[in-house]
């Protein structure tokens, strides 16, 4: 029997939100890349919450889209609202987040993807990975992917990105299906192959809230939620003229005594309180029943009804994610006011799947073992569209960094929330599914969306994702920025009448000596818009350089510090381990941290310092080893070109 | 953030003639100028040469601490290759510690276990051959000064520091949970509530850097245990070293049931003195956990006190005192001289002798504590055991106490700033990093690292999300 065979540079299994920004990267990199799907009808699908961005998501769109991806260009195209969260807060914590339209997201994404050159789209379950073992180092290396039909996909490497997908099983109450997200095809053979090679697998679980009929909802009883008036888009491209749309509004309602009442006399009845759900949930996304339980004394919580789509009446009950059985989610969505007569089009539902052990990646997001294979998204232990898509970014560059034998790149936790994201991944025990969130970045106050170009479009440009007149935009920006602070950092204002009557006017303090311009930004009352009055000389500037200029000079203070900060870090950044050392010859390490260091084989002393139970004195013992280990190397070498 | 000079005392912490602290790193040489000055040039460091000694004083402030010499070393040309200070100052385990505190306070910070030895050889200023060498170095070091660390914490102290953790812990997850999720939770009318209570932590904050300077918050000193038979006149010893009634004195053998504690000074060294109740073979179960306590405390002291009551024969229970303290440095009081003596010096010695325990570290001297006769004598034994260094500060405990105080000055520093910050109306996510760096300084004392704590408070105390 005959089989079709192909040779192609690239496989990537899955078209979520990981899988599409892979498969971009690949091909706009110029290599031949098939993307695989069980159905090309839900490529790009946002089977939960109907948005893109919210607190740290929206600084990961922002850096998905300076690194040349195409998740912000994509929802600019198709969201229904926007907000700028956080906009009482100080800058570093200003977040956007949209409504989506998810057919029409999902409709645009795959249009771009079936327009993009050197990219084919397959509809098919892929079942075996392919890979030959390399006779000089004994390791593994991918060869390709074998999909349902016996057809062979031979490429240079491949990237996992099977979301939710693999043995999937949904749960509402006691009906259980064995499906992927919305019912679709789940894929059950890939993880018996992955174990083969030698990977390890673990079960999350996450859930969704139902889908109500907008016909059936009364909201009269809610409060409605405005976007902003004035929108920003997500991308750095995208001109902001293009998002001042009408926007839809969403509806705000409370739970009360009466629902958690319900919720508590049907506890028995939750898959996971009777603990039949065996996968381990995000404490973050708790289901209203988790809420319930955990926080007894919270007489009521939020509700929000959110809009699915323009062309439908599917309405999203975002705060009650749930897996009671049908009667039970019925009974208690419709003890909340406006939801009396609700009509459920979807049920609830948790759903388990299988992902694997991240800690057998590189920050690379390259396996460790195999060489060629790579893996993002839900299948890492994260959660979310943005997250997802975040990894599937830099895994489809590594992937063609790695088939074009060119150096494949690493973010850092002090450049990107996505370095935050993939070191967490791969350096941190993850017990639960993996959401971005500020308080992981140490250095946020650097990482802010508002400077996400500044950070990052200069690695875009590298890569060949970012084009020459986008990446001369971003270094103009920032030569302006600087020119700017320079400026006020020199310019001297004395105490002139006409300063004094203006600061008394701004409720600002009269000056005593000259002061410098940017120690007068540095006052709360005051701003470098507000001193435009008694700064003569300046030329007119774009709004996001002002906006740079502003928070580069009220916060310097504490920008600084960590700037100081990401010096002393970087350092331990850059003393590479080298691949070969072998910890069992560093005597002197406690034997925990032996273990720890041999699991993670982290690339720098400063992936080691971070890995937990590995104290300062190891990492002392490290560093002495790694000196020793280096300069016997470099003898021995020297020794040899000698003899 | 932490510094890259590193100081720390070079020669042993006895009560010496004198005494090297060392500074090594690129600041060292500009934080000892700060600190520095010659009699007649003022600051001079920042422009000696290499390998020159220089001398002068150190100052705290306006304040002169000590008459010195300090040496200077460029780099490379120093142990550790890095730009190098070295002060020799008069000895003394005060003026030593105060002089390094000095220079902490002037950005230098505590070397870790090791530090030196570890930068000299990163530096490749020790050869390979002693990498092992180093690393065991750091090793057993670290392994010290943790188990030390831990062991001298005062119990109360670490669970005050516990608290304290626990409240800057429980406002950052509220930040932080605020931040992340600003559609459930508000942080509305917050700040003015953040600034009481860092006003309260920096008040509780205090009271332990006042304390730290007394040495309080660790058990530093010499360990002296008081131990012997029921009824030999131990807790009067105690009475007449501390000057005052602390422990009931009675007839009644076994009165002392549990261990009473003292610190006193004798000629500026501390001594912590500890009361044990009298050993015997008892069938009372209070007295018998008293016992057990005593003799737990005689096997850790740094020096063992021994009475026996001279006016009685010894019986078995001395023998069995004399055999588990066989090994400790021990002083026998041979008390109740007001009696007539049985037990003599001889009589000692001949037991000594018999048993095949070693009298090296043993001096023996007749007392009546019941008439502060004898006691003036054995005071001055104690100083010269300790001034021949037969009797040892463990140098451990001093370089924990001046951790444990950089510690607590740091995360006043940083409580400090989250202060400024709610003044300066700086937003939450801001003084947030202050919080979280008290909150890490904190842990150093406790020996507790942040890792997973912020998120698991964030989970378990805040209703998240969707």
């Amino acid at each position: 029997m005959s089989q079709i065979r192909e040779k192609v540079d690239v496989c990537i299994i899955g078209a979520g939100h990981a899988g599409c920004e892979a498969a971009l990267a690949c091909a706009r990199l110029g290599l031949e890349t098939v993307i695989f799907t069980v159905s090309v009808d839900s490529i790009a699908l946002m089977p939960c919450n109907p948005n893109i961005g919210g607190s740290s998501k929206g600084h990961l769109v922002r850096e998905i889209d300076a690194l040349g991806g195409e998740m912000g260009k994509n929802i600019d195209k198709t969201f229904l609202q926007s907000k700028m969260l956080n906009i009482s807060k100080g800058p570093a914590v200003h977040s956007l987040r949209a409504q989506a339209d998810k057919a029409e997201y999902s409709r645009s994404m795959r249009k771009v993807l079936e327009n993009q050159d050197h990219i084919t789209i397959k509809q098919a379950e892929v079942c075996e990975l392919l890979s030959e073992v390399n006779e000089s180092t004994g390791k593994k290396i991918i060869s390709g992917v074998k999909i349902f039909t016996g057809a062979i996909y031979e490429s240079k490497a491949v990237i996992l990105c099977t979301g939710t997908y693999l043995k999937a099983r949904c749960l509402c109450g006691e009906a259980i299906t064995y499906t992927g997200p919305n019912g679709l095809q789940p894929a059950n053979y890939l993880t018996d192959s992955l174990k083969s090679l030698g990977i390890e697998i673990k079960r999350f679980k996450t859930g969704t809230p139902a889908r109500m009929d907008k016909r059936s909802i009364d909201f009269s009883k809610m409060e409605e939620q405005f976007g902003d008036e004035r929108v920003v888009p997500f991308s750095f491209s995208t001109n902001p003229e293009d998002v001042q749309i009408d926007q839809i509004s969403c509806w705000l309602t409370y739970t009360n005594e009466e629902t958690h009442n319900i919720i508590r006399q049907n506890l028995d009845r939750s898959p996971i309180y009777a603990g039949i759900i065996e996968g381990t949930g995000p404490r973050y996304c708790p289901s209203i029943e988790d809420k319930v339980v955990k926080f007894s004394d919270k007489e009521r919580h939020q509700v929000f009804l959110e809009p699915e789509g323009l062309h439908t009446n599917e309405m999203y009950v975002g705060g009650m994610s749930s897996s009671m059985p049908e009667d039970v989610q019925l009974q208690m969505y419709r003890t909340v006011p406006g939801l009396e007569k609700c009509k459920i089009v979807r049920n609830a539902y948790a759903i388990e799947y299988d992902s694997i052990e991240p800690k057998q990646l590189y920050p690379t997001l390259e396996f460790k073992e195999i060489s060629g294979l790579f893996s993002a998204g839900q299948l890492n232990g994260s959660s979310g569209y943005e997250e997802a898509a975040a990894q599937g970014l830099i895994a489809g560059i590594n992937a063609s960094m790695y088939a074009l034998e060119k150096e494949q790149i690493i973010l850092d936790r002090s450049e990107a929330y996505i370095g935050v994201l993939i070191d967490d991944l791969v350096t941190k025990d993850n017990r639960e599914p993996y959401r971005m969130m500020t308080s992981r970045a140490e250095y946020r106050l650097l990482l802010r969306q508002d400077n996400a170009d500044i950070r990052l479009r200069k690695y875009g440009y590298k890569v060949g994702l970012v084009n020459e007149s986008d990446y001369l935009k971003t270094c103009k920006k920032e030569e302006l920025v600087n020119l700017e602070i320079n400026r006020l950092n020199q310019t001297l204002v004395g105490a002139a009448k006409e300063v004094q009557d203006f600061l008394i006017e701004q409720g600002s303090t009269p000056l005593k000596t000259g002061t410098k311009l940017s120690e007068l930004i540095c006052r709360p009352e005051l701003s470098y818009e507000i001193l435009a009055k008694i700064d003569k000389n300046r030329q007119t500037l774009p709004y996001d350089v002002i906006e740079q200029i502003d928070i580069n000079t009220k916060y310097a203070g504490y920008i600084q510090r960590q700037q100081r900060q990401v010096e002393q870090f970087k350092k331990m950044e850059k003393k590479l381990i080298p691949v070969e050392l072998n910890y069992k010859e560093v005597g002197s390490l406690r034997i925990e941290a032996r273990q720890k260091l041999e699991m993670f084989r982290p690339v720098s002393i400063g992936q080691a310092t971070r890995i937990s139970g590995v104290t300062p004195a190891d990492i002392s013992v490290l560093l002495v080893y790694l000196e020793h280990f280096n300069r016997n190397k470099h003898e021995n070498s020297m020794n040899n070109s000698l003899s | 953030m932490k510094s890259d000079t590193i100081a720390a005392i070079a020669t042993a912490l006895t009560d010496s003639g004198i005494g090297i602290i060392r500074v090594s790193g690129p600041d060292s040489i500009s934080i000892v100028d700060n600190l520095f000055r010659t009699k007649t040039r003022g600051s001079i460091l920042k422009n000696a040469k290499s390998h020159t000694i220089h001398y002068g004083f150190i100052f705290d402030g306006n304040e002169i601490i000590d008459e010195v010499m300090t040496s200077i070393m460029k780099a490379p040309r120093s142990y550790t290759t890095e730009d190098t200070v070295e002060i020799d100052c008069h000895g003394g385990i005060l003026l030593m510690n105060k002089i390094l505190e000095t220079v902490v306070k002037n950005g230098a910070r505590i070397a870790e276990p090791g530090e030196f030895t570890k930068r000299a050889f990163l530096n490749g200023r020790i050869d390979l051959s002693k990498a092992e060498a180093v690393m065991d170095i750091i090793n057993a070091q670290n392994e010290f000064a943790l188990r030390s660390s831990m062991a001298q914490l005062d119990g109360s102290v670490s669970n005050i520091i516990r608290n304290l953790r626990n409240k800057i812990l429980y406002e950052i997850a509220f930040i932080e949970s605020a931040l992340d999720d600003p559609e459930h939770i508000s942080i509305e009318g917050y700040q003015n509530k953040l600034l009481d209570i860092v006003e309260d932590l920096l008040k509780e904050l205090f009271i332990l850097q006042e304390s730290s300077k007394n040495g309080k918050i660790i058990k530093e000193g010499i360990n002296t245990v008081i131990v012997g038979k029921p009824n030999v006149g131990k807790s009067s010893l105690l009475n007449r070293l501390v000057g005052e009634e602390k422990a009931i004195v009675t007839d009644i053998a076994g009165t002392t049931r549990d261990i009473i504690k003292e610190n006193i000074k004798l000629k500026g060294i501390s001594l912590n003195i500890i009361d044990t109740a009298g050993i015997r073979k008892t069938e009372d179960q209070v007295e018998m956990i008293g016992v057990d306590r005593a003799k737990k405390y005689a096997m850790e002291a740094d020096l063992v006190v021994h009475v026996i009551d001279a006016s009685l024969p010894l019986d078995q229970n001395d023998m069995e005192i004399f055999k588990m303290i066989q090994n400790k440095k021990t002083v026998i009081l041979l008390n109740k001289t007001d009696l007539e003596a049985v037990v003599t010096k001889d009589t000692i010695l001949e037991i000594m002798n018999k048993e095949k325990y070693d009298d090296k570290n043993i001096e023996i001297m007749k007392t009546s504590t019941k008439e502060d006769v004898g006691i003036d004598i054995f005071e001055e034994t104690v100083i010269n055991m300790f001034m021949l260094g037969k009797v040892q500060y463990n140098n451990e405990v001093i370089i924990t106490n001046m951790r444990h105080r950089e510690a607590i000055n740091n995360a006043i520093n940083s409580l400090n700033m989250v202060n400024q910050s709610l003044k300066d109306h700086m937003p939450e996510d801001f003084y947030s990093i202050d919080l979280m760096s008290a909150y890490s300084e904190l842990g150093y004392i406790i020996g507790e690292e942040i890792s997973d704590d912020l998120m698991t408070e964030i989970f378990s105390k805040f209703c998240m999300g969707k």
